[in-house]
C-alpha cells in the first residue's frame, strides 16, 4: 500500500515505546543498580551461586525435556489431524485453544487431584490392583504439567504450517520414487522447519521461566529461576537481584528471537 | 487452503458479548461506588473473616469495605511498603509489625476511638504485644494461636510428642511443612534448641542442615494447603496454625493437633493503621466493630483462630469449644514458648539467603 | 489398522488435554468442601454461585478486561498491520520484533516490568493498570494472525478502487478490510482467550480489592479452592464447548464457499 500509511503505524509505536520498551528499560535499570541506586554488576553475575546457578540448570533441563516431549507428542498428532481433511481448520484450533476457557490455575490444580497419593489415577490404578503412580511432587509432575499446558502451543504452529503444505509436491516425491521416511525426512520435515521453530520457542520460553507450575505440582521442593524471581519480587522485596535475574533470562530470549528470524523468515510459523 | 471460518468467529463474538450482559447485570453496576459514609481498604489474610461480618459493618455504618487478601506476611510487606496500592487496616503478625514500626509504616492508633479494644481484649494480650509494639500504640490483637504438629492417628504408628518426629525416616514422603521461612526455621531451631530467634551463624548453620537433612522426607512445603491435604489424608503429619485444628478435626475426626515438647511459637495476628491511609477514621470504626464481642464470635465461629477477645469468648455456647485446649490453651503449662521478633534487614536477608540454600538444595 | 492406531493416538492426546477438565467438572457437583473427599453428588454450588457477590464481581471484572482488552488489541494491531505493510522491509523486522517481545518474554518479566512503570509514573493501580498491561500482551496476537492476510492481499484491487474515485476510507472498507476479516476475528479471539487465562500479569498489575477469576482463584488455591469457582468454570466451559458444536454441525455448516476452496 502507499506509503501515506506510515503515520497510521504511529499509535502502535507509541504504544511499544511506553509499555514495551520504556518497561524494559527499567527491568535494566534495576537490574544495573543497587539499592542505593549505584551501578552494579552483582545482580547480573548473582546467577553463578551456587543457588541461582543450580536453579537454572534445573529450569533448562525441564524446559529442554517437556519441549521436546511436546515436540515428539505433537508432530504425528498434527499430521494426522492435517491429513485427516476436516472440513473446518478452525474447529481443530479451537479444541486445542478450548482448555484455556478453564483457568490455568484451576488446570493445573486439577493435575494436583489427579496425581495425588490418594488422587483419582491412583485410585483407579489400586481399584484394578495395578502399583500406584507416585509423581507428585517430584520434576516428573513439572515436566508433566509444562507438556499439559503448552502441547497446545506446539500443536498449532505444526498443524498450521503441514495442513498448508503443497500436495504435489509430496506427491512428486513419491512419483520419483521416494519412499515413505525418505519423503517424510527429505521432504515434509524441512518443510516445517518454521513451525516447528515456532513452536520450540512457545513452548520453551514459557516452561523456562514459569513458577506456578512448579509451585503446585513440585510441592515447592523444587526451585526453579522463576520461582526464585518470583520470590525476589513478592517476598524478598529484593527488585534490584529480582530485576538482574530477569535480565539474564532474557538472553535466552534474545537467542530464540534471533533463532527464529534465522528460520522462519515470513513469520510462516504463526499459530493461527 | 481453508478459511478460518468466519461465521464462527462472530459466533464466538457473540458468545463473549453474551456472556458479558448477564454477568454485568448480576453483579450490579453501582457496586463500585464507595459508601454513604466513604470507604475503608481492608488487607487481610485470606478467609480470615466471617464476610457477613464486612456484610454487617457496611449495613451499620455505611462504608464501603474494599477487601484484599495475602497468602503470607512476606508477601503483604512489599505490597504495603511500595504503596502500588494504598490500604487502612492491615492485619500482620507480631514481627512483622515491628518491622512495619521501624519501616515506619504505621499510624499510632487514637484508642479513644475504639472503647471495644480495651474493653473486651484480655489484658494479657496487649501485655504479650509488647514484644513487638512496646508502647501498646500501634496494634490491636485479632487473633492468636500456636504453632504444632496435626497428625493422623491411623497413620502414624506412637503418639507424636516432639518435633524430631518430623525427621523420622518412617515417615518419609508423609511429612508436610510450612513454605514460609520463619515458620521452617522455627521447627528446626527449636529441634536443636535453640532460640527461634537467632542470629547467630553457628546456630544457624547446624538449622539449615537439619532443613537440608529433613528435606528429602518431606512431601511437600505449603502454606495453607496442609489443610485440605491432612484432612485428605494425603500425609501422616503437618505443620499447622492451632486454628486450623478444630476446623480439621471437624472434617476428619483422625487428626490430632500437639504442641511438641521442645516448645513452639506464639504468635499474635493484630489489626494495624498504615501511615498513609486514605481513610483513617473509617479504619479506626473498621477496627472496633472487628472488636464488638458479637462480631469477635462470629469471626471465631467462621475461622476457628483463637480469638484474645474474653467478652466473645465468654459468648461461646459450646462449653467443649469455649474450654478446648486446642483454641483457647494454658500457656503456662508448655515451656520454651517464644514470640517472633523483626530480626533486622540483614538478619532478613540472612534468613531468606537459607532458606534459598535449602529449597533449591 | 494403520487408521485405528491414528484414531486411538488422537483419541489419547485428547484424554490428556481434557482429563483434568473432566476431574474439575466433577469437582463441581462434589457436596464436600474439599478438594480430597468425595461427599456425595450435589447442585448446591451452583445454586450459591449466584449468591456469591465476590465470584461474580471477579467474573465481571475478567470478562471486561477480556473484552475491552482484546477489542482495543485488535484495532490497534490491525491499524498497524496496515501501517507496516507500506513499510521498508528492514523497518518492518524491527517493528516486528519489537511486537514479539511480550509474547517471546518471560510473563514474569512483563508483569514485573509493567509494574515497575506503573509505579514509578504514579499510576493508580486497579482495572486501568490490568487493563493496559493486558491490551500490551494481546497485541502481538492480533499482528501475529493479520500480518499473514495482508501478504496475502493483491494491492492492485486497493489500487483499482482509487483510480475508479473511491476515496482512501471506502476503499480500505470496502476492498481491502473484508479480506482481513477472518484474520482480524481469530486475532480477537485469541487475544480474548489469552486474557481470560492470563494470571502472571494480572498478578502483578492489579490494585486493592481488584480481582479478576484468575487472581481470585491464586488467592484461594492456598485455602482450598471453593466449589463454586469450579461450578463458575464448568458452566464457562460447557457455554463455549456447546456453542462450538451448534456452529459446527449446524446444517449451513458445509458452505459453498468452503467447497470451492
Amino acid at each position: 500500500m502507499t506509503s501515506k500509511n506510515k503515520w497510521l503505524s504511529a499509535p502502535y509505536l507509541l504504544w511499544s515505546v511506553v509499555f514495551i520498551i520504556i518497561p524494559l528499560c527499567m527491568i535494566f535499570y534495576y537490574g544495573l543498580t543497587d539499592k542505593t541506586g549505584a551501578f552494579t554488576l552483582d545482580n547480573i553475575t548473582a546467577i553463578a551461586t551456587m543457588e541461582h546457578a543450580k536453579a537454572l540448570r534445573l529450569s533448562i533441563l525441564l524446559s529442554l525435556v517437556s519441549t521436546l516431549i511436546c515436540f515428539l507428542l505433537a508432530y504425528p498428532l498434527a499430521m494426522i489431524l492435517a491429513n485427516m481433511k476436516v472440513g473446518q481448520h478452525s474447529f481443530i484450533i479451537l479444541i486445542f485453544i478450548l482448555p484455556m476457557w478453564m483457568n490455568f490455575l484451576l488446570r493445573t490444580l486439577a493435575w494436583q487431584t489427579l496425581l495425588e497419593k490418594s488422587g483419582v489415577i491412583n485410585s483407579i490404578l489400586s481399584f484394578f490392583h495395578l502399583p500406584n503412580m507416585n509423581i507428585i511432587n517430584t520434576p516428573y509432575a513439572i515436566v508433566l504439567g509444562m507438556v499439559y499446558n503448552f502441547l497446545p502451543f506446539m500443536v498449532l504452529p505444526l498443524y498450521n504450517v503441514l495442513s498448508k503444505m503443497d500436495e504435489n509436491v509430496i506427491n512428486a516425491a513419491h512419483d520419483l520414487g521416494a519412499n515413505g521416511i525418505h519423503t517424510f525426512f527429505r521432504i515434509i520435515l524441512p518443510l516445517s522447519v518454521p513451525g516447528i521453530i515456532s513452536g520450540i520457542t512457545m513452548v520453551f520460553v514459557p516452561a523456562l521461566t514459569t513458577f506456578v507450575i512448579s509451585t503446585l505440582l513440585g510441592g515447592s521442593k523444587i526451585l526453579l529461576i522463576g520461582n526464585i524471581i518470583e520470590q525476589e519480587f513478592t517476598q524478598t522485596s529484593n527488585w534490584n537481584l529480582g530485576s538482574g535475574l530477569s535480565v539474564v533470562l532474557m538472553i535466552f530470549i534474545i537467542l530464540n528471537m534471533i533463532i527464529s528470524a534465522v528460520f522462519d523468515k515470513d513469520g510462516e510459523g504463526s499459530m493461527l | 487452503m481453508k478459511k478460518f471460518d468466519l461465521s464462527l468467529a462472530k459466533k464466538a463474538l457473540a458468545t463473549s458479548a453474551l456472556m458479558l450482559l448477564p454477568a454485568a447485570l448480576l453483579s450490579g453496576c453501582g457496586s463500585s461506588s464507595d459508601g454513604a459514609n466513604g470507604q475503608v481498604i481492608v488487607y487481610n489474610w485470606g478467609e480470615y473473616i466471617d464476610p457477613d461480618a464486612i456484610e454487617m459493618f457496611e449495613e451499620e455504618t455505611g462504608i464501603k469495605v474494599i477487601y484484599d487478601e495475602y497468602e503470607t506476611n512476606e508477601i503483604m510487606y512489599p505490597k504495603v511498603e511500595s504503596g502500588a496500592a494504598s490500604y487502612d487496616v492491615v492485619c500482620p503478625s507480631d514481627y512483622m509489625i515491628s518491622k512495619m514500626i521501624s519501616g515506619d509504616l504505621l499510624a499510632e492508633i487514637n484508642f479513644d476511638n475504639i472503647p471495644n479494644a480495651k474493653a473486651n481484649i484480655d489484658a494479657q494480650y496487649f501485655e504479650q504485644s509488647k514484644g513487638f509494639d512496646p508502647e501498646n500504640k500501634y496494634s490491636v490483637p485479632y487473633c492468636w494461636g500456636t504453632v504444632g504438629i496435626l497428625y493422623n492417628k491411623t497413620m502414624v504408628e506412637e503418639p507424636i510428642t516432639s518435633w524430631a518426629q518430623l525427621w523420622d525416616e518412617k515417615y518419609a514422603d508423609n511429612i508436610l511443612m510450612q513454605d514460609s521461612v520463619r515458620d521452617a526455621f522455627m521447627v528446626a531451631e527449636k529441634l536443636n534448641g535453640f532460640s527461634m530467634n537467632t542470629l547467630d551463624p553457628d546456630e544457624l548453620e547446624i538449622t539449615k542442615n537439619s532443613l537440608i537433612e529433613q528435606k528429602p522426607l518431606v512431601q511437600a512445603y505449603v502454606i495453607d494447603q496442609v489443610r485440605d491435604k491432612m484432612i485428605g489424608g494425603e500425609a501422616a503429619m503437618g505443620v499447622i496454625y492451632s486454628g486450623e485444628a478444630i476446623y480439621t478435626q471437624r472434617e476428619n475426626p483422625d487428626l490430632v493437633y500437639v504442641i511438641p515438647d521442645e516448645g513452639t511459637n506464639v504468635w499474635i495476628d493484630s489489626w494495624v493503621i498504615l501511615k498513609n491511609a486514605p481513610n483513617k477514621e473509617n479504619a479506626e470504626k473498621f477496627i472496633d466493630f472487628m472488636c464488638r464481642p458479637d462480631i469477635a464470635l462470629m469471626n471465631f465461629d467462621y475461622i476457628t483462630y483463637s480469638t484474645p477477645n474474653k467478652a466473645a469468648r465468654e459468648l461461646i455456647e459450646d462449653e467443649e469449644i469455649r474450654n478446648s485446649e486446642i483454641a483457647f490453651p494454658d500457656l503456662s503449662q508448655y515451656s520454651n514458648l517464644e514470640t517472633f521478633t523483626y530480626l533486622g534487614e540483614e538478619g532478613d536477608t540472612l534468613y531468606n539467603e537459607l532458606w534459598k540454600e535449602v529449597k533449591s538444595n | 489398522m494403520k487408521n485405528i492406531a491414528k484414531k486411538i493416538y488422537v483419541a489419547l492426546i485428547f484424554v490428556f488435554l481434557y482429563a483434568p477438565i473432566a476431574t474439575l467438572m466433577v469437582l463441581s457437583f462434589n457436596a464436600s468442601k474439599t478438594r480430597s473427599k468425595w461427599g456425595g453428588f450435589t447442585f448446591k454450588w451452583y445454586a450459591s454461585l449466584f449468591r456469591n457477590e465476590v465470584i461474580l464481581k471477579a467474573l465481571y471484572n475478567t470478562l471486561l478486561i477480556a473484552f475491552c482488552s482484546a477489542l482495543i488489541a485488535t484495532v490497534i494491531g490491525t491499524i498497524a498491520c496496515v501501517a507496516m505493510s507500506g513499510m521498508h522491509r528492514r523497518t518492518k523486522a524491527v517493528i516486528l520484533g519489537i511486537t514479539n517481545i511480550p509474547m517471546l518474554n518471560a510473563e514474569i518479566v512483563t508483569g514485573i516490568s509493567l509494574m515497575l512503570l506503573f509505579i514509578s509514573f504514579g499510576f493508580k493501580f486497579g482495572l486501568g493498570t490490568i487493563l493496559l498491561a493486558h491490551i500490551t500482551f494481546n497485541i502481538p496476537y492480533v499482528i501475529l494472525s493479520v500480518m499473514p492476510r495482508m501478504k496475502q492481499l493483491n494491492p492492485s484491487t486497493y489500487e483499482a478502487a482509487l483510480d475508479l474515485g473511491a476515496s482512501e476510507l471506502t476503499a480500505f472498507f470496502q476492498v481491502v478490510f473484508p479480506d482481513l476479516l477472518p484474520g482480524v476475528l481469530s486475532g480477537f479471539l485469541m487475544a480474548f482467550t489469552m486474557s481470560l487465562d492470563d494470571f502472571i500479569i494480572t498478578h502483578f498489575t492489579k490494585g486493592a480489592g481488584v480481582d479478576t477469576l484468575s487472581t481470585k482463584i491464586y488467592t484461594e488455591v492456598k485455602k482450598g479452592i471453593k466449589p463454586e469457582m469450579y461450578a463458575l468454570s464448568t458452566i464457562i466451559f460447557m457455554t463455549v464447548l456447546v456453542l462450538l458444536f451448534l456452529v459446527n454441525f449446524s446444517p449451513s455448516k458445509k458452505s459453498a464457499k468452503d467447497k470451492i476452496e
